[in-house]
């Protein structure tokens, strides 16, 4: 009864999702819908990490970069298929996770400074792919247009829609799997008080290593992803803030430490953003704007997200008096 | 190997930018040390400072005549951001602060965005291109005016900081904030004017480094990123560190600037940023995390 009734919300989450590209077929919305699955997916990565085990990344965009760089690279440069190349800029990216979260954490860097080293780490990578020849310096890495399914290129935005939704919520399954494991009652341990953590006997260097690396295969997976869909990448898109800060601010806004947080994050991101092009038209920065007030609203008067102001709503309906 | 002349120009060039950098960053380091947050919208708040110098040329008053008046103003803005947004919004948690300031730099950087758009603009004055002769190199006018206010500014702070009663209760709630409470000193007060004094370092580095560069929204990020590896340098929340650390990375980023070429010296001021947090947190000066 209880796995039922943990795991049974995702998959209705699941196929209430799947209905949408049947019911709006425009390619712009579906364009967008699968931009907010994939940061969906980065902010999954971030969540874990963060979220559950609460260490604040300003970095993301480190991981992210690693499985588009990986993904794009792979391809073009060693010819290899596209499949095979978004697994293994996964295992790249994930890679990455566990180099940069040994040298941080062996150094004991926590709160501000993890938050800082990360951010350092970003800079540094994007300063790196826009000089280097490897990843086609400043002009970027284009992948070649070749529709077939043997390159994981289609001709239907909807089939990208799909296997971007499929990827999230195969990432939610797996964080449920991992709120109900004994490493995920040691990871939320660490993030309530890690000297507790460590005087119980959790080995907490192992624990934020796993969730580092773990964090990091994720975020990989949708740089990879983001390459295989747009077929091109420069070192702005791939290390750049953007995707650092929208990886925190899809969970943030859902429901931070939360299965379905950065999923809901990442659609009320997109809507706030239809919103914003409705009321500023071309002007740039209001969308961003927004989001940044919001963040500051949900943690100044909600800090559990739209998650728990949910939860909250349905309590009250709940246990509303009868009339 | 350069001839000893025109390092000795780079070093001097050097210690001219570091001064100003030094200045961005004991805005930094000051609230650290007493606020004990790293605010994350030092960049932002340093690219409204840069583009409200400019609005302020283009009313018609030089930068270094607008730099008292914005000073107060931004004294007044920090002070109001810090008692009214962020203080009440962290519910005194470490992670919001970070976040609450993440946030506030978003949106300020991106009103900028809405305001001005991504063009750089550059102002005009009559002595942007004055230099000094000093027998073996020429200096620029502006950048010695940057490097001797920046001093003074730092004489002020330091005189403000050991003699006056608000020093003297900034330094109390830096070292223990219950016992300056218990003391009747009244800290949400402290908090606000520490951040309000940090605001006034961007707002006269923004009139001082306005004469000879561009800027553009995002312009903070570039100074505030070497600001954070001043601030590390130097030990988080030590004002002589963060002097010291600022005039030493102006040298390290203009020799290496001179030996390898621009973007790379970029990426030696991170990786000494990296270095330094992996490897001695503490900063290179000793100061107590």
């Amino acid at each position: 009864m209880t796995v039922i009734r943990a795991y049974g919300a995702i998959a209705m989450m699941a196929v209430l999702l799947a209905l949408l590209p049947v019911l709006v077929q425009a390619n712009t919305v579906i364009n967008a819908l699968v931009t907010a699955m994939i940061i969906a997916l980065a902010a999954q990565g971030w969540n874990l990490l963060a979220g559950y085990g609460g260490q604040f990344s300003f970095g993301h965009a480190a991981f992210f970069g690693a499985g588009a760089y990986g993904n794009a690279i792979l391809q073009t440069r060693y010819g290899i298929n596209a499949y095979t190349a978004m697994l293994a800029a996964t295992a790249i990216g994930a890679m990455v996770g566990a180099v940069i979260g040994t040298l941080s954490f062996r150094s004991g860097l926590r709160g501000s400074y993890f938050a800082l080293i990360t951010l350092a780490f970003a800079e540094v990578f994007r300063i790196i792919a826009n000089a280097t020849p490897l990843t086609g310096g400043a002009a970027g890495t284009l992948i070649k247009l070749q529709l077939s399914v043997a390159n994981f290129q289609f001709a239907s935005r909807a089939v990208y829609f799909w296997i971007i939704l499929a990827l999230v919520i195969a990432a939610m399954l797996l964080m449920r799997g991992i709120e109900r494991s004994r490493f995920g009652a040691y990871l939320v341990a660490v993030r309530e008080n890690e000297n507790s953590a460590a005087a119980l006997g959790v080995d907490t260097f192992s624990v934020k290593l796993k969730a580092i690396t773990l964090s990091a295969g994720l975020t990989a997976l949708a740089g990879a992803f983001y390459v295989q869909y747009f077929l091109f990448v420069d070192s702005s898109i791939a290390f750049g803030t953007w995707i650092s800060i929208e990886a925190l601010l899809a969970p943030i806004i859902g429901g931070i430490g939360t299965v379905f947080g950065p999923l809901f994050g990442a659609l009320a991101l997109y809507f706030l953003g239809e919103f914003a092009k409705a009321i500023a038209g071309r002007t740039p920065g209001i969308d961003l704007a927004l989001f940044g007030i919001l963040l500051v609203l949900i943690i100044a008067f909600a800090r559990d997200g739209l998650q728990g102001l949910l939860t909250r709503l349905s309590l009250a309906w709940r246990t509303r008096r009868p009339a | 190997m350069p001839s000893p002349d025109i390092l000795a120009a780079a070093v001097l060039n050097g210690l001219m930018s570091g001064a100003v950098y030094a200045l961005i960053a004991v805005g930094l380091t000051l609230v650290y040390g007493v606020l004990h947050i790293i605010n994350f919208a030092h960049g932002a708040m340093l690219s409204a400072a840069m583009f409200a110098a400019y609005l302020a040329f283009q009313a018609g008053i030089d930068p270094y005549a607008a730099m008292i008046p914005l000073a107060l103003i931004f004294f007044a803005l920090g002070y109001a951001l810090q008692r009214l947004v962020i203080g009440p919004a962290s519910h005194g948690e470490d992670q919001n602060v970070l976040l609450i300031t993440l946030g506030l730099s978003i949106v300020i950087e991106n009103l900028l965005l809405a305001a001005f758009n991504s063009d750089t603009r550059t102002i005009d004055v009559p002595y942007g291109f004055s230099t000094l002769d000093l027998g073996f190199t020429f200096l620029a006018l502006p950048r010695a005016i940057a490097f001797a206010v920046s001093c003074l500014v730092a004489v002020l702070l330091w005189i403000l900081l050991a003699h006056t009663d608000t020093g003297k209760a900034i330094r109390a709630v830096a070292k223990e904030k219950l016992g300056a409470s218990l003391a009747g000193i009244d800290v949400a007060h402290i908090y606000a004017v520490t951040f309000g004094l940090g605001a006034t370092c961007l707002a006269i580095a923004a009139c001082l480094l306005l004469p000879t560069y561009y800027v553009y929204p995002r312009v903070g990020n570039a100074y505030v990123l070497i600001a954070f590896t001043i601030v590390v340098l130097g030990g988080m929340g030590s004002i002589p560190g963060a002097i010291a650390g600022g005039l030493f990375v102006g040298v390290v980023e203009s020799l290496s600037g001179l030996m390898f070429g621009e973007s790379l010296g970029q990426l030696g001021i991170f990786v000494i940023f990296i270095l330094v947090l992996l490897l001695r947190p503490t900063g290179l000066f000793g100061a107590k995390a």
